[in-house]
């Protein structure tokens, strides 16, 4: 089965939407279930923090230069560096520790 | 009134500045990611544009390249966008409830980490005004960068590509550790999703299944664990908490309305 990219895009913009959508316009009263409450509230730093590991190590050209930018990365966001700082610094990192080990 | 409108439009306006370039950055490397899913730059464009999503588009792009079904693409933008759906519920808290329907329909349209943060962040109820201010922007930094991360990906060195692919990682580790540092259950979480995730990648059996599957696995039962072990203690502003058995320990408006709670 072949898949139609136009098909995948509304798949993903509308899914995404009435995500966003429903809570904002339907939802009036609050979820009172606690387990529910806390199991949605764990997913976003569960989903995010599994989808970065172990994929970090082969977005780079060497495994080093990915284990030393994820490093530098929990480093400054621990000590409360913001979104940019953080994503723009592993990037550095990588090309940095990439110039020294490939040549 | 019109007047008012204008002002929290101008405020929003400079507050997506900061926004915008951390957009752009990250959305290039976005960009680079599509472009390896077999996405043209306007394609790309037009999914930052319905999506305005980081981890969605990613993990949508990562899925798309692998051939997914509909169906497991549907369900991992539900998974990968499940925390839009708690700043939702918070965000509705933060309108004055004859706030109209349009004006909700649009702001759902524009649920991010960021949009949502300054719009929560706002002293009072919130004006729409001034989260379409905060969207006029950024959203034009997403977009353009998702463009010309497709388009430069081509001409890019290999270590360039490989530098700024890592840019998308670096963004979701900061969202994730400040909130693990502030509580150890979520810290604890992390270092768990961390070891759980590679050793599945590197099981013979589990290795197989597709990463799409493996991310909603190891998502659903690492949180459903830890919602039967660790039950958040957090209060709604607007709760009256009556039919809750535990004490609910008193903690900032600040933490109430940004979702989190230590332990």
């Amino acid at each position: 089965m072949s898949h139609n990219t136009y098909i995948y895009m509304f798949v993903m913009a509308a899914t995404t939407y009435l995500i966003r959508v429903l809570p904002l316009t339907l939802i009036r009263k609050e979820i009172k279930n606690i387990t529910i409450r806390s199991f949605l509230y764990y997913v976003p730093y569960v989903t995010l923090a599994v989808m970065t590991f172990p994929a970090i190590l082969e977005a780079t050209q060497t495994v080093w230069s990915a284990l030393v930018a994820l490093l530098i990365a929990i480093f400054l966001a621990w000590f409360g560096q913001s979104l940019f700082v953080v994503s723009v610094s592993s990037c550095v990192t990588v090309f940095l520790v990439e110039l020294l080990l490939i040549h | 009134m019109q007047q008012t409108k204008r002002t929290w439009f101008l405020k929003g306006m400079k507050d997506g500045i900061p926004i915008c370039l951390g957009y752009f950055a990250v959305a290039l490397t976005l960009g680079i990611t599509a472009r390896r899913a077999g996405f043209t730059a306007i394609q790309a464009a037009l999914v930052s544009l319905t999506n305005h999503a980081s981890a969605g588009e990613y993990i949508g792009f990562t899925l798309i390249a692998a051939g997914a079904t509909y169906m497991e693409l549907c369900i991992m933008e539900g998974v990968a966008n499940a925390r839009y759906l708690l700043m939702s519920c918070a965000l509705s808290q933060k309108l004055s409830s004859t706030t109209s329907i349009i004006h909700r329909l649009l702001m759902g349209f524009f649920v991010t980490d960021e949009i949502f943060g300054v719009s929560i962040a706002v002293p009072g109820k919130l004006n729409p005004f001034y989260t379409y201010g905060v969207i006029s922007v950024a959203s034009p930094g997403w977009v353009a960068g998702t463009f010309l991360g497709v388009i430069l990906g081509n001409v890019l060195p290999l270590r360039a590509v490989s530098a700024l692919n890592v840019g998308i990682y670096g963004m979701f580790i900061a969202i994730f550790i400040p909130p693990a540092k502030k509580s150890k259950v979520i810290g604890v979480l992390v270092a768990i999703s961390f070891i759980g995730s590679y050793i599945c990648s590197n099981i013979p059996f589990l290795a197989q299944i597709s990463s799409g599957i493996r991310i909603i696995l190891l998502t659903v039962v690492i949180s459903l664990a830890a919602a039967i072990l660790f039950p958040i203690q957090e209060e709604e502003p607007s709760s009256t908490q009556t039919s809750d058995p535990q004490p609910v320990p008193d903690i900032s408006p600040a933490e109430k309305s940004l979702c989190h709670s230590d332990q």
